[in-house]
């Protein structure tokens, strides 16, 4: 078997590459053995666990130590599920390590029977499994203000992911505990050591929140909760608080700091918008976008994601010529209510500088609104919800960078 | 909703015995000294505020050895959260500026909230680490900087619920409902 030397640009793979290739270091190289005719010797052996592909190596680009985030590669996968160990991460004090038999769920507050649930109990009430996007509220920044042209989609908007998650719906644990009348509000509290907090409105867990220990198919990864974690579909991430360990029933929010100090919203008008948790409908082309050339002219497949938390996507319309026309493009079934759908449109590109963007509408007839429109209402000072339509800008050269500028 | 449709059915056919129950019955009751060892949640009317009191001259030592390495020896020079400043001090321009530095003096709308969040989180090598009089301290040293009390008012379960913040009157509820219209 011949050793081939192979650069790590090459082992990224594809349009993944280059992105990967800035963050990990061009030069570095690896040896793998690859044999010149994988026809005439018998490949690797069975394995317990499996690994990627060694010529496909995503990453999420990580930000901070314990206290940062971690981004998706969203222009590195496709469909609408992120792998778990792909899955965006923003904590606030770093991931704890939580033993599932020391695990417990205290419920208590404005209820008839405050109640202890462990893991076992948990998993044992009826379980339901559905396919939501978790999405953090500062995702997308880099869209709205201080713009730059050498962004890739998952430095733009990688703060968020899609899993199929598995639990018990919230309506079925408050049920077991009775609620009192007159309970409004309850306090999400995580395990962690900012013993995170957020206060959410009683209706959601009426709804469709759950206490969820499954994610895409095997238990909660650390990094999204484990042994489990509040999930309220659509709303922003903060508010779906990893590592639950309580749920307090109150008539009134706590107005814990990451509902005042943080996660608020100060607007034009001198006022400060709080408990804005519903992520707007959103969409990004992530096929093509910057680092990536188009190496000709001719039919190129646009795709990206589009999401909103108000319930489906209903379409995406793409426009190649900076917003003056727009095209419908196809939904990737499954389209689900408050989940990433996948959007494409074959596109031929004639070899001229273009714009290319995406705008999402969702099923209560919202309309992704342009950068324009949605400084006009939220003020640059904001710092969450940014879901302004985004732009590419293919050159002649095939090069391709972020297209919106001031 | 599923397990109330489904007793509505078994109901329906003469069967109510063999259909699953409102409440299943697992988990088990939670005893008084585990709810007491978790329930750490401050609310804007006091409650969940334990024994003890602070001043800020109390809070000053325990500020400087404890706070000041991440949030400055005045509170202003980071690298942590700035936590004091009462600029601007008219509107509450943050909307239409970014660069505006968001304080304790001029965006928290509620005092409870600095006990609660020091108590559950800070500091943030040694988060559950200060005792209540230590807590109490920090958040009156940190009032006072902001010029919100004086440095010999006493901070305790009865006061701080009534200490007025600068902010608060600016916040206000979400108010998007979907549909077409940008807000």
């Amino acid at each position: 078997m011949d050793r081939v030397s192979i650069s790590r640009r090459r082992l990224l793979g594809g349009a993944a590459g280059a992105v990967g290739a800035a963050v990990l270091g061009r030069t570095a190289l690896a040896q793998v053995e690859v044999p010149p005719d994988p026809t005439k010797l018998p490949g690797h052996s069975l394995s317990a666990l499996g690994e990627r592909s060694l010529f496909a190596r995503p990453r999420r680009v990580v930000g901070g130590g314990y206290l940062g985030a971690s981004l998706t590669p969203l222009q590195d996968l496709c469909g609408i599920v992120t792998p778990a160990d792909l899955h965006y991460e923003r904590h606030h004090a770093g991931v704890p390590t939580i033993d599932p038999q020391r695990y417990k769920l205290l419920i208590h507050g404005m209820v008839e029977r405050p109640t202890v649930f462990d893991l076992q109990a948990l998993r044992r009430f009826p379980a339901v499994s559905r396919l939501h996007f978790l999405e953090c509220s500062g995702n997308g920044g880099p869209a709205y203000r201080k713009l730059r042209p050498d962004l890739s989609p998952q430095l733009i908007d990688g703060l968020t992911s899609t899993s199929e998650w598995t639990g018990v719906p919230l309506a079925t644990l408050f049920r077991e505990v009775g609620v009192q009348p007159g309970a409004k509000w309850f306090l999400a509290e995580g395990g962690d050591a900012a013993v995170m907090a957020r206060s959410i409105p009683i209706e959601k867990a009426w709804d469709d929140a759950m206490i969820a220990y499954g994610q895409n198919g095997e238990p909660l990864r650390p990094e999204q909760g484990y042994p489990a974690r509040l999930l309220v579909p659509g709303w922003e991430g903060s508010t779906n608080v990893k590592w639950i360990r309580r749920i307090e029933l109150a008539d009134q929010p706590f107005m814990t700091r990451e509902e005042t100090s943080k996660y608020t919203d100060p607007l034009p008008d001198g006022t400060a918008r709080q408990f804005s948790f519903v992520m707007d409908a959103k969409s990004l082309i992530t096929f093509p976008g910057y680092p990536v050339t188009l190496p000709e002219r001719g039919w190129w497949e646009v795709s990206g994601l589009a999401w909103s938390g108000r319930g489906r996507i209903t379409r995406v319309d793409v426009s190649s010529d900076a917003g003056k026309t727009w095209t419908p493009a196809e939904l990737q079934q499954p389209v689900l209510p408050k989940c990433h759908t996948r959007f494409r449109l074959l596109w031929r590109w004639d070899g001229a500088e273009t714009l290319l963007m995406s705008r999402a509408t969702d099923e209560t007839g919202y309309v992704q609104p342009t950068l324009a429109e949605l400084r006009h209402v939220r003020g640059l000072g904001t710092a969450y919800h940014f879901n302004n339509i985004r732009a590419w800008r293919v050159r002649r050269d095939g090069t391709v960078l972020f297209g919106l500028e001031e | 909703m599923r397990a109330t449709r489904l007793i509505a059915a078994a109901v329906a056919l003469g069967t109510v015995q063999s259909g699953p129950p409102v409440r299943l019955g697992f988990g088990r009751p939670a005893t008084a000294d585990e709810i007491t060892a978790w329930d750490i949640a401050v609310r804007p009317d006091g409650r969940g505020l334990p024994a003890g009191r602070g001043t800020a001259r109390d809070g000053a030592a325990i500020y400087a050895s404890r706070c000041a390495s991440c949030h400055g020896v005045t509170g202003q020079e980071g690298p942590a959260d700035r936590l004091v400043g009462r600029e601007p001090r008219e509107g509450f321009p943050f909307g239409r500026d970014p660069t505006l530095v968001k304080t304790v003096g001029n965006y928290w709308p509620y005092a409870t909230t600095l006990y609660d969040y020091i108590n559950r989180a800070m500091p943030l090598n040694a988060p559950g680490s200060l005792a209540p009089d230590e807590v109490y301290g920090v958040v009156a040293y940190l009032l006072w900087r902001n010029e919100i009390i004086a440095d010999t008012a006493v901070i305790d379960a009865r006061t701080l619920p009534h200490v007025g913040m600068p902010a608060r009157h600016h916040f206000v509820v979400d108010d998007r409902r979907g549909g077409p219209e940008i807000r």
